[in-house]
């Protein structure tokens, strides 16, 4: 996904003269052809976050549409009050991108997990939240959120994630993507767990029920025309996020369902409210919290039972 | 103190120096009377920073009332944003908007409070500021955007002392100077006080100017109430590569005997009484600037 990040973003300025790359002292070899294109649209901040979105505000207010690039909880929660200020209330349209979104960092520790991010950036006026679950995704939506004029949020993971789509899918800011349909059941997928939820649709086949899957690469503004389209479709709706269970895609699906009365059953998969303290690799880490498509398929067994 | 090397000093106008004048008591006048009738705060911290703004407003940025989003103009960032009584005066008396709106400065509703707006809200304002250690980070991407497309317009961010404790502050100076960003310009009202004492209580801010040369950048110190030594200043701006610091010692509650140099006066709001001993003292004359 970093890769597709550089790639896709290289392109972009290529093509559009006001994009501008700020990075948080890291990736630099891998915006080496961005550099080529225009070496005065890259900028390494250094490791002051902070300083680096206010830096980004300034030159969204002056005309530019700058990209800000580092490791998600360094670009959200670091430098929180700089994006609600700076950014949102300025309207400065900044495209914010966390590398390592979720557990990608496992291995990492706490300090680079990151589980509070959509929760966080979700409160902030105008702000859009994404997470795309695969670089296909990405790309799309990075094009998309040049197209806005308002503030965007971005998390992707780091490499090797599957692509989902067989085919080249459209993305629209705000609108789910559906990769199967279904009728019995249907699962929200943000971000790149999406894989272990295709797996659990797969092992649900094989017990009979027929799960309808959707990409939720828009997390603020929630697709409420898809959600009031499932309502009297399905049995039983299951958001499954890499990240925690207060204030990601479950709290606003949540929210959506308290806005309209909504009685469809809602099942939320995603990290309980705690640190993971012990080190491991991301599929540890997805096994741990129940992220893996084994421990899907068993909550929605369990519901059915 | 460590002032600047002009290499001409010219004689001034002393006409012109007599209207900025002119306009800083004046302008000293509305920021107290404001403060009266709308119970508005942070008296002292507009003092302090009056006479710069005056310099800047009528005599140094290059900017348009008319075309308050000029993409050439000049940018000026008041990064200390408690100062916005002074500022929303300085922009009123420029003619970025009548001073009439002021009227209904701190009544529910109106766009005039303690601290300035959104730019959208308000035409001359560059930042909404308040929450300290926000202006020069702004500021130095606009002048980033500026030199991306070779445009010729400086940037000014007004900082105070207290803000000077914000960490942002110095991760700031330390980019502007590594990307050398010689359009930049920072001037730091250095009243010697910040909320609840002084500052080099608090922070332990001196030696402010080994400060910011440590830091790569260009520094003097001037009496930041000495209207020809600030214009002097900020017309000679070095002509290098590195951005310029201005550290313009003041005093909180100038021009105002009794309130110079009174850190009560952060947050106290003059009385009726207060109000006719400041107009005596500042002998206001009477007609046009």
């Amino acid at each position: 996904m970093r890769n597709a990040f550089a790639n896709e973003v290289t392109e972009l300025a290529r093509q559009d003269q006001r994009v501008v790359l700020l990075s948080g002292d890291i990736g630099n070899k891998l915006f080496d052809d961005f550099k080529r294109v225009d070496p005065n649209r890259f900028y390494n901040c250094g490791i002051a976050e902070a300083n680096m979105m206010g830096v980004a505000a300034g030159m969204a207010l002056s005309g530019f549409r700058p990209v800000i690039y580092t490791i998600t909880p360094f670009t959200t929660t670091r430098c929180f009050e700089q994006i609600r200020v700076d950014v949102c209330y300025h309207e400065a349209p900044v495209i914010i991108v966390g590398t390592g979104a979720g557990l990608s960092y496992a291995e990492l520790g706490p300090t680079h997990h990151s589980l509070e991010d959509m929760a966080i950036l979700r409160t902030l006026p105008g702000m859009c939240v994404m997470a795309p679950g695969d670089a296909v995704e990405l790309r799309l939506a990075l094009r998309a959120a040049l197209k806005q004029d308002h503030p965007v949020y971005i998390r992707i993971g780091k490499k090797g994630e599957p692509n989902i789509h067989a085919q080249l899918p459209e993305l629209e800011i705000g609108k789910v993507i559906r990769v199967q349909e279904g009728n019995d059941v249907v699962i929200l997928s943000a971000g790149t767990v999406m894989p272990e939820v295709q797996k659990a649709a797969e092992l649900l086949k094989v017990k009979g029920i027929s799960v309808e899957v959707a990409s939720a690469h828009t997390i603020k503004p929630l697709d409420e025309t898809y959600l009031c389209s499932i309502t009297q479709r399905f049995k039983l709706l299951v958001t499954v996020e890499e990240h925690g269970l207060i204030g990601g895609l479950s709290s606003a699906v949540a929210e959506w369902r308290a806005r309209e009365n909504s009685q469809i059953p809602h099942l939320s998969i995603g990290t309980p409210d705690e640190f993971m303290h012990e080190i491991g690799s991301q599929e540890y880490a997805r096994k741990k919290f129940g992220l893996v498509g084994e421990a899907i398929t068993e909550r929605v067994l369990a519901f059915f039972n | 103190m460590n002032r600047p090397n002009y290499a001409v000093i010219e004689e001034r106008d002393p006409a012109q120096l007599n209207d900025l004048k002119k306009r800083a008591n004046l302008l000293r006048w509305r920021i107290i009377e404001t403060s009266h009738r709308a119970n508005i705060p942070h008296l002292g911290s507009c003092l302090s920073c009056v006479d710069i703004l005056t310099a800047l407003y009528f005599s140094i940025l290059k900017i348009d009332t008319e075309n308050a989003n000029w993409s050439e103009r000049d940018r000026f960032i008041l990064s200390k944003g408690h100062g916005a009584p002074a500022l929303f005066q300085v922009l009123a008396m420029r003619g970025f908007y009548p001073e009439s709106m002021l009227e209904t400065y701190g009544e529910d509703g109106s766009i005039f409070a303690e601290h300035p707006p959104a730019p959208r809200e308000l035409p001359g304002i560059e930042a909404a500021t308040g929450s300290l250690g926000h202006g020069l980070p702004l500021g130095l991407g606009m002048a980033l955007a500026g030199r991306i497309r070779n445009q010729d317009y400086r940037v000014y961010v007004l900082l105070g002392d207290g803000e000077c404790n914000e960490g942002t502050i110095w991760e700031a100076a330390m980019l502007a100077a590594a990307q050398k960003v010689n359009k930049l310009c920072v001037i730091i009202d250095f009243n010697k006080w910040q909320g609840t004492d002084r500052s080099q209580e608090i922070m332990a801010l001196d030696p402010l100017i080994d400060k910011w040369q440590a830091f790569g950048w260009n520094a003097c110190e001037i009496d930041g109430h000495n209207l020809q030594e600030i214009l002097t200043t900020l017309e000679n701006l070095p002509a290098n590569n590195k951005p310029t610091a201005i550290i313009a010692h003041t005093i909180k509650g100038s021009g105002i005997s009794f309130m110079e140099d009174d850190n009560n006066w952060h947050y106290r709001i003059p009385s009726a009484d207060d109000l006719s001993k400041a107009k005596a003292e500042l002998k206001l004359e009477v007609g046009p600037l």
